[in-house]
């Protein structure tokens, strides 16, 4: 396969593309406009649909409508638009609708800036809109999981009937490196889609598709019934890299971006002679909660690196249950604030000595 | 001499055989039997995908045998799109109240009327918030007492009553517009064929048909249904005037 030299943002509409989505709706945002500009141009030739919306509340439900009929279908934007997302995506998850959402997060809050930053860590695993629900959370940290991970947010959203985020940043969405792109194989044990509205077409049951029960029990047993896929997930879904954790005095955790410059800042430390592995999760949610567990045996401390004051840190917290100290290093995001290889190992000699 | 019988009047097979949940003296059972008539007499039942807005309309799936979707408040427009660009050979319809469509929800009910999507919209206009309570609404005329204008609407701070229907008409993308009501029979009849004329504007033409349906809420409005229907004529027609206001082909032809 030949080898690409392209942008994040690029290779995340190549692999929604070639997983066969194809129909976006969108609404240009920085750092996230070469997606919607990428797949405007490349849509049409395949027959698909784009359509640019007149607000991202307005693309997000119109991703509703096109989940609701059974077909692959996504939205990317950057936080302050994924912020007037989350009523959509609380109607989606409540609907149990697959469906993607790209955010490519950008420094906040409020207006923010257009920097790198990991600030919206809470707002998409601890789910962002209203009502107590979970979607699925995926972190790339390289153009090439860009394009696999998009992919992979479609199967895992196609098999738990439910929307999945792509959280990339600012570093991953305008980063140009090397990309394989490959052929999408779609996993022979996806469901089928009965739920999926058609019009009756000689059916005698009604398609519905909605997130409202007012009976009595209804909602309840609605909502268990979501939180036992949750537990799926957490049981069967988990993905997460580590370097070097069986030997390692302290492990430096980061996800996305963060977690290229620690790989870095660990290589630096290993070759000052200091034993330093890496928890590097792909799935933030499921939370990798048992690699976490199992480090905490070993190592004789954690540190967490993140591109915000302090956000995944304390979901590792909570993993260790205070089995070992997990310290955090990390800094609001804006111009200027993405921290160093070296800034980074400054502080692994901190907590190693 | 044999006696023929002649079926003349009978429930339309895309309305379900239920009750509904409607207060009595509501007009959303009138309006409702309206698009399930249209969609019989276009034989679309079987391809037809409703979408549902938030408010007394949100159980359309209980009353209409035909599949639907809900759409958060005010986003059936922008729900209707995405399902429409799947289903391009599905009739697609949204039903929405005024709350939904002309307060939360004006910006996807006016994005979608100006691209011009191949979608019909039913725009339900009884003045208030019906569900909630009976609060004011962007169509509560000058001086009307709502539970949120308990001295009566004042266009000096609460702005005026919005006329969709001549808003939406002058956008490029409407193929058809019009407001009708139900407060008599022969406004019913002139209501259905409009009901029918939009359906038929979307499965014929692809076009993009809107009818605004004066009602009544007699619970909200502290009526008798008896009164809460005189109203429509005596105060609402004034203001909301009956009429199609828009009436061209997909490509601009007329019709």
């Amino acid at each position: 396969m030949k080898r690409l030299f392209v942008k994040g943002n690029e290779a995340v509409a190549m692999g929604a593309l070639e997983a066969g989505c194809r129909y976006y709706f969108g609404y240009p945002i920085t750092p996230q406009s070469d997606i919607p500009e990428y797949i405007s141009r490349e849509m049409p030739k395949l027959g698909g649909t784009f359509i640019q919306a007149e607000s991202e509340i307005a693309s997000i439900n119109m991703l509703l409508g096109a989940s609701a009929c059974g077909v692959r279908a996504m939205t990317s934007s950057s936080s302050p638009g994924i912020s007037l997302k989350q009523e959509g995506i609380s109607y989606m998850a409540g609907s149990e609708l697959p469906g993607l959402i790209v955010n490519i997060c950008r420094s906040g809050p409020g207006l923010g800036g257009i920097d790198a930053s990991q600030a919206d860590y809470f707002q998409s695993v601890k789910g962002g809109g209203h009502g107590g629900y979970h979607i699925i959370v995926l972190a790339p940290h390289t153009v090439q999981e860009m394009y696999d991970l998009t992919m992979l947010a479609f199967d895992l959203a196609d098999r738990y009937r439910m929307p999945a985020m792509l959280l990339g940043d600012a570093v991953v969405g305008q980063i140009k490196e090397a990309l394989v792109p490959h052929p999408y194989q779609q996993p022979s044990d996806l469901p089928t889609k009965e739920w999926a509205v058609s019009g009756k077409q000689g059916r005698s049951d009604q398609r519905i598709v909605k997130s409202l029960f007012l009976g009595d029990g209804e909602l309840e047993a609605h909502n268990w019934r979501l939180h036992a896929k949750y537990k799926q997930l957490q049981d069967n879904e988990v993905r997460c890299e580590t370097e070097h954790v069986d030997d390692a005095d302290l492990v430096v955790t980061a996800f996305g971006s963060a977690a290229r410059i620690v790989k870095t800042a660990a290589r630096m430390a290993r070759e000052e002679g200091l034993k330093v592995g890496v928890i590097r999760p792909i799935t933030l949610f499921p939370f990798p909660i048992a690699t976490y567990q199992q480090a905490a045996q070993t190592v004789k401390k954690m540190l967490c690196v993140e591109l915000n004051a302090g956000q995944m840190v304390e979901d590792v917290r909570l993993a260790v249950n205070g089995k070992v100290d997990v310290a955090f290093y990390g800094r609001p995001p804006g111009a200027g604030s993405l921290p160093t290889p070296e800034e980074i190992l400054v502080q692994i000699k901190k907590h190693c000595g | 001499m044999t006696t023929v019988l002649k079926n003349v009047f009978d429930r339309p097979v895309s309305l379900k055989d239920v009750s509904t949940h409607f207060c009595p003296g509501c007009q959303h059972g009138t309006a409702h039997r309206l698009c399930a008539e249209a969609m019989d007499s276009l034989g679309v039942q079987q391809r037809a995908i409703g979408v549902a807005s938030v408010g007394c309309s949100v159980f359309l799936y209980g009353y209409f045998d035909i599949d639907v979707v809900e759409a958060p408040h005010g986003r059936a427009p922008a729900v209707a799109t995405g399902v429409k660009r799947v289903r391009k050979d599905d009739f697609v319809f949204t039903y929405q109240g005024d709350g939904d469509l002309a307060a939360i929800g004006t910006s996807e009910i006016i994005h979608a009327a100006n691209r011009g999507e191949a979608i019909s919209v039913i725009f339900v206009n009884n003045t208030t918030y019906g569900m909630t309570g009976g609060q004011m609404a962007p169509t509560t005329l000058p001086q009307q007492q709502t539970s949120t204008s308990p001295t009566g609407r004042n266009v000096a701070s609460d702005g005026y009553p919005i006329r969709m229907a001549e808003l939406l008409s002058g956008l490029e993308g409407v193929s058809y517009s019009c407001r009708v009501a139900v407060n008599n029979p022969k406004n019913i009849m002139a209501a259905g064929k409009a009901i029918e004329k939009a359906f038929r504007c979307q499965v014929e033409q692809g076009g993009f048909g809107f009818v605004e349906v004066l009602t009544t809420c007699p619970t909200n409005w502290g009526m008798n249904p008896l009164k809460a229907n005189n109203r429509v004529a005596e105060e609402m027609i004034p203001y909301f005037p009956l009429g199609v206001f828009k009436d061209i082909a997909p490509m601009g032809q007329e019709v």
